[in-house]
């Protein structure tokens, strides 16, 4: 069997991505619908999105260091859409805080954000992440220049920094399940000084 | 067989794009169900609690004066959310978990400062004293709320039937420490048993109840069967679930989470919309049920029958 050489090539990898992407966000609209989310909805709501935020953020982290480590070039293909699943899921999180959650009370959540330092540090990562998303387009590279596009994109680190550390500091006590995120993000760290920067310089051709 | 040949419909031209189409269908397909399944796993799951009537009824003498008449919190998130870290973190692990706990035969040791310490059957603390409702709020230091019918007896009635002595001050009541039945006893998440304390006075307290059933039916175990502290002034971590040991002291007893994060949780946990927890705001709270805030009101609601027992105290310091 002979593929066209203009067909691309892995058709349904970023929609496949894209669907599968989609399914958290569907399961609490559904579950909301059914009255199943529990005792407290708004926090099981809030919970939920965050971690899908943070998700996608150490997803894209990951697809630099395994094209680095393996050679795939598959993760490249899908980094801007997984970042912009990070930001989409973080913005629906802020959006549950202050709509739901505080009832647009702007005075609340601008005490929360000044006084809070764990919500402080969501809402940093949150801001960080809004001009990734706005200057993802190829067509915002260009404008920018590769390099500048580059530098401004290396915020997706700080941002990933601070969104663990607003995930560990939020919990009362059982800090297993962020340390898990925690020490994923470490790995992707190390994975990067272990490959080199020399494995990054792009592209490799 | 008379069946058309299938190169009779489709030209063979097409046979590769067909095939195609289908594989990638069929890995689209695969992808997503792949990593949205990856992506629900890493979401916890809520539980449900069995129903009502799996408990069995209590016998209620009637209804106290204390109780408020506010709409109660269905059965359902009264037993499917809890803070009962013996049993997991999550607020539907201990509805999963804690049906592991044999809560018969069970008894409770009153020790320390009385002139009659005895190790009491559970059942004859039940026989002894007359069982009523208490409507109350509940509020738990994480800024939500519940209005939950407790079935219960004051804590006053039993500690004098043991009769204190001069010398008690403060009352310390103990979780049963049992790893074999409670697994997560074995890790240090908190340094098990737990324990609460209230000062005599606080104790003494006619709204201050043992709790042994809410709806009129025995306690579920994950909150706290077969008996539970319930000081509805305080923040919800005071109410000692599966208790075992009631010690009366001169001295201020440790308590787990004010030994834990001493800045965070303190010793009298009264409730205080004016002192904010250190990462989160008390001024407001979500009442189980509702979508608006409400405001969290001094000593929940009670502060006409208790502000008095700490008049001339910093509040602020004795948070």
């Amino acid at each position: 069997m002979s593929r066209r050489t203009t067909a691309p090539t892995q058709p349904w990898l970023k929609p496949g991505v894209f669907a599968g992407a989609i399914v958290p966000l569907l399961a609490l609209l559904v579950r909301a619908r059914g009255g199943d989310l529990g005792a407290n909805p708004i926090a099981e709501a809030l919970n939920e999105l965050g971690l899908m935020a943070l998700v996608f953020l150490l997803a894209s982290l990951a697809c630099t260091p395994l094209k680095a480590l393996f050679g795939w070039v598959w993760p490249i293909r899908l980094r801007r859409m997984l970042g912009l699943f990070a930001f989409f899921y973080a913005f629906l999180h802020a959006l549950t805080y202050a709509a739901l959650d505080q009832r647009w009370n702007l005075r609340a959540v601008l005490t929360d954000v000044t006084k809070r330092g764990f919500i402080a540090l969501g809402f940093v990562a949150f801001l960080l992440l809004s001009p990734l998303a706005a200057t993802s387009s190829a067509f915002a590279v260009r404008r920018l220049g590769f390099v500048r596009w580059k530098r401004l994109h290396r915020l997706t680190y700080v941002a990933g920094v601070l969104a663990v550390l607003h995930f560990l500091w939020r919990v009362k006590l059982d800090l297993s399940e962020p340390l898990v995120y925690s020490f994923t993000l470490a790995l992707l760290f190390v994975a990067r000084l272990f490959a080199g920067p020399s494995a990054f310089r792009s592209p490799r051709a | 067989m008379d069946e058309p040949d299938s190169s009779d419909l489709t030209p063979e031209a097409l046979y590769p794009e067909r095939r195609e189409f289908v594989k990638n269908a069929a890995l689209f397909a695969a992808t997503s169900v792949g990593v949205g399944g990856t992506l629900l796993s890493l979401l916890g799951r809520g539980h449900r609690a069995g129903a009502a009537s799996d408990q069995a009824r209590l016998d209620v003498a009637g209804r106290s004066d204390f109780s408020i008449d506010e709409p109660r919190t269905p059965w359902a998130d009264v037993t499917a959310y809890n803070n009962f870290y013996e049993f997991g973190v999550g607020k539907g692990d201990p509805a999963q978990a804690a049906h592991k706990l044999q809560t018969r035969p069970w008894t409770v040791s009153i020790e320390g400062e009385v002139h009659k310490p005895r190790v009491v059957d559970i059942d004859e603390v039940l026989r002894l004293f007359p069982l009523e409702e208490r409507v109350y709020r509940m509020r738990c230091v994480e800024a939500w709320s519940m209005v939950i019918p407790w079935v219960g007896l004051p804590l006053a009635a039993l500690l004098k039937r043991f009769e204190p002595t001069s010398r008690a001050r403060y009352v310390e009541l103990t979780t049963l420490l049992d790893p074999t039945q409670i697994p997560l006893q074995r890790g240090n998440l908190l340094p098990w048993p737990y324990v609460e304390a209230l000062r005599m006075d606080e104790a003494m307290h006619p709204l201050t109840i043992l709790a042994a059933g809410l709806y009129g039916r025995v306690l579920p175990n994950q909150n706290g069967a077969p008996l539970r502290l319930v000081v509805p002034w305080k923040y919800g971590f005071k109410g000692v679930k599966s208790i075992v040991k009631i010690r009366l002291t001169e001295e201020q007893p440790a308590t787990t989470w004010n030994s834990a994060l001493p800045q965070e949780y303190g010793f009298y946990a009264n409730v205080n919309p004016t002192v904010d927890h250190p990462r989160w705001s008390q001024a407001s709270e979500r009442r189980i049920g509702e979508l608006d805030r409400r405001p969290t009101l001094p000593f929940n609601g009670y502060a006409e029958q208790v502000a008095g027992l700490y008049a001339g105290m910093d509040l602020r310091r004795n948070f």
